[in-house]
């Protein structure tokens, strides 16, 4: 069942990702990212229903849930013509991610951790979603210095390509990061609440995810505007890959 | 019923002969009435009769006295698929002036809308509405901008979004520079200040946009209350300059500078938040934005060929729907004949299921020679197959 249903999200994701090259096919890409998420929540569903606890504790489990966050989050804020070049840096990272998840065994059904699955949803669902967030508010950052040099260099074909004003992708991004850092704020404290109990001490990668929440959260302080903002939102981004590298050491071991 | 059209446009009529024969709406309404089943299309770039009939001697008259002088080698005659084609690249934009243009369509629903038309004409107008609105929803022909001060707009509105409540700075009174504030204030955005040489012509200008008159020396003043700049002066030299650029923390100040030569100081691109364009950088956004609606153009050329084979189609079912109402008509006579026959022999119980197994079987039988009639009309033998079924029946007599 969960190889039936890992195929037809990963077809429709790769569909949508090339798809999406082209504005003629770009409708159809929105509906292959709507029948590969539709079949990855399916996925999902069976992974939680014929797991004992929570399946996506371990690094390739919650790089699937990861992509889903990531997708799921496209699909709310980017899914429109217009940020077709959004859907074009999306998904193919989505298609990449979501195959070494599976690559790592964390598409399959079965796997499951001593922790609490309370403790896991909280924090790992949190911190993930907030992550996805990041993502989204790095690709739109990333459209947005690419169309402000192509603005500022007066390409003439700047009108030709469709893209959201740089005003919209700028108030996307700061919105996606302002959602995102309270969700990061309850994973934390949802993991030091644990700690506390546990009697453990803060490792590296802890220290690492309260560096990166206290940047976003000077992001949203200081409220950086134009290039300044999309450089922070992705100089931020590179702490979340970092964390999400390092992730694949035994955090939850 | 035959679908005719006479007319002549930009394409083969000068603009002092198009003047002559171009009408108001009513004048145009008349017209058409005074042809029967018609309808007058006419606008600054075409005048177009579209009628049912196939003789075209009054239209012609018509088009003639309304010019003066005899239009022959001028006006052009289409028939039938030939002028359904002509009326939906015209309804599509597609042999405006400007491809993809969009007040044709409105133009085109205001004709039909004037007059009441025949069954022909109202299928064909409503089929020329539908591809209109469906090349500007499934192509982008209509969504780049065709003139410097559109795209100076359109620019505008890819750095803000939304351009209400962005405030305008305009300095000089340029022509060119007036349409692109006209442009912008269309948009949504508000005409703040108007700077020039001479404050009475400021003022003129702040009775046409609203905003504030400013002698051209305080234009600077004024530049961190602003979100455009738009430049139109006969200065011979600069009138703004980078060091007149106010801190603006990011906020940024889009210029547009249409004057030659150029108003604005080419340093003041290089600031950061401010994005500087003169004439040749519109006229080169423009020029390939129109590349563009030529690559949008075909796409939309396939969309209106496809339209014009559903045309065809529905006019071939013409031909052969007679042929077939005869037929189902004269099978049905024959089964309540039948059926009468049998008045007083049968219980009522037994009527209905003699109804009923025999209308089965006559839909049955005529299921299949129904379908190849319909098909065969959309190719030539739409005709011959309708008079076979009439000989075959015989129903010559009902035609």
């Amino acid at each position: 069942m969960v190889e039936l249903l890992f195929w037809p999200a990963l077809l429709g994701y790769g569909e949508a990702a090339l798809a999406y090259a082209n504005a003629r096919t770009s409708r159809a890409a929105t509906w292959g990212v709507r029948v590969g998420w539709l079949a990855q929540t399916a996925l999902l569903g069976v992974q939680a229903a014929r797991t004992d606890g929570f399946p996506w504790s371990s690094w390739a489990g919650s790089l699937n849930l990861f992509v889903w966050l990531v997708v799921s989050a496209y699909l709310i804020w980017g899914c429109r013509p217009r940020y077709r070049l959004l859907g074009l840096t999306v998904m193919p990272l989505a298609v990449a991610l979501f195959v070494v998840a599976r690559v790592g065994g964390g598409t399959q059904a079965g796997h499951s951790s001593s922790y609490g699955n309370l403790f896991l949803v909280l924090h790992v669902g949190f911190v993930l979603a907030a992550f996805a967030g990041f993502t989204l508010a790095a690709a739109l950052s990333g459209l947005y210095i690419w169309q402000e040099r192509r603005l500022k260099r007066r390409a003439s074909d700047v009108l030709l390509l469709r893209m959201p004003p740089l005003g919209s992708l700028e108030r996307l991004s700061r919105r996606t990061i302002a959602v995102a850092v309270p969700m990061l704020t309850l994973g934390l404290i949802a993991g030091f609440v644990r700690l506390r109990t546990d009697g453990d001490s803060i490792d590296a990668l802890e220290v690492m995810t309260v560096l990166t929440w206290l940047g976003y959260g000077a992001f949203l302080v200081v409220r950086p505007t134009g290039r300044n903002a999309a450089y922070a939102a992705l100089g931020g981004f590179v702490l979340v890959i970092v964390l999400r590298l390092a992730l694949s050491g035994s955090h939850f071991a | 019923m035959t679908l005719s059209l006479v007319g002549l446009s930009h394409r083969v009529a000068p603009v002092e002969l198009r003047e002559r024969v171009t009408l108001d709406r009513d004048a145009a309404a008349t017209l058409a009435r005074s042809l029967g089943d018609a309808v007058c299309l006419s606008t600054c770039n075409r005048t177009e009769l579209y009628f049912d009939g196939a003789s075209d001697v009054q239209a012609i008259a018509s088009l003639e006295e309304l010019a003066g002088e005899s239009l022959d080698g001028v006006l052009y005659r289409r028939l039938e698929e030939d002028a359904a084609l002509h009326l939906f690249r015209v309804a599509a934009g597609l042999d405006s002036l400007v491809p993809g243009e969009g007040e044709i369509l409105g133009q085109v629903r205001a004709a039909f809308e004037a007059v009441s038309c025949g069954p022909l004409l109202d299928h064909v107008f409503s089929q020329a509405l539908s591809v209109g609105k469906r090349v500007r929803t499934e192509t982008a022909i209509g969504e780049s901008p065709a003139s410097v001060s559109s795209a100076a707009a359109a620019l505008a509105a890819q750095v803000f979004g939304d351009l209400a409540g962005r405030r305008v700075l305009l300095i000089g009174a340029g022509r060119i520079g007036e349409l692109a504030a006209q442009n912008l204030a269309s948009r949504g955005a508000e005409i703040a200040f108007v700077a020039n040489r001479t404050v009475e012509t400021a003022k003129e200008l702040t009775v046409r946009f609203g905003g504030r008159p400013l002698a051209l020396d305080r234009a600077a003043s004024v530049l961190g209350e602003v979100d455009v700049v738009v430049s139109s002066t006969g200065a011979p030299d600069p009138v703004l300059f980078a060091a007149d650029i106010p801190e603006r923390r990011h906020r940024p100040l889009f210029l547009i500078d249409i004057a030659v030569p150029r108003d604005l100081d080419a340093a003041i691109a290089r600031i950061d938040g401010c994005f500087l364009y003169d004439i040749d950088d519109l006229e080169a956004v423009v020029s390939e934005t129109l590349a563009g609606r030529r690559v949008e153009a075909e796409r939309a050329e396939e969309l209106v060929a496809e339209e014009t084979l559903r045309f065809q189609a529905w006019r071939a079912s013409l031909e052969v729907v007679p042929a077939i109402a005869s037929l189902r008509a004269r099978a049905e006579e024959i089964r309540s004949a039948e059926l009468a026959k049998l008045n007083g022999r049968v219980t009522d119980a037994e009527r209905r299921t003699l109804e009923s197994v025999t209308a089965q079987i006559m839909n049955k039988l005529l299921h299949l020679p129904t379908v190849r009639m319909k098909e065969a009309a959309i190719g030539a033998d739409g005709a011959a197959y309708a008079d076979a079924v009439r000989y075959l029946f015989g129903l010559e007599e009902e035609r």
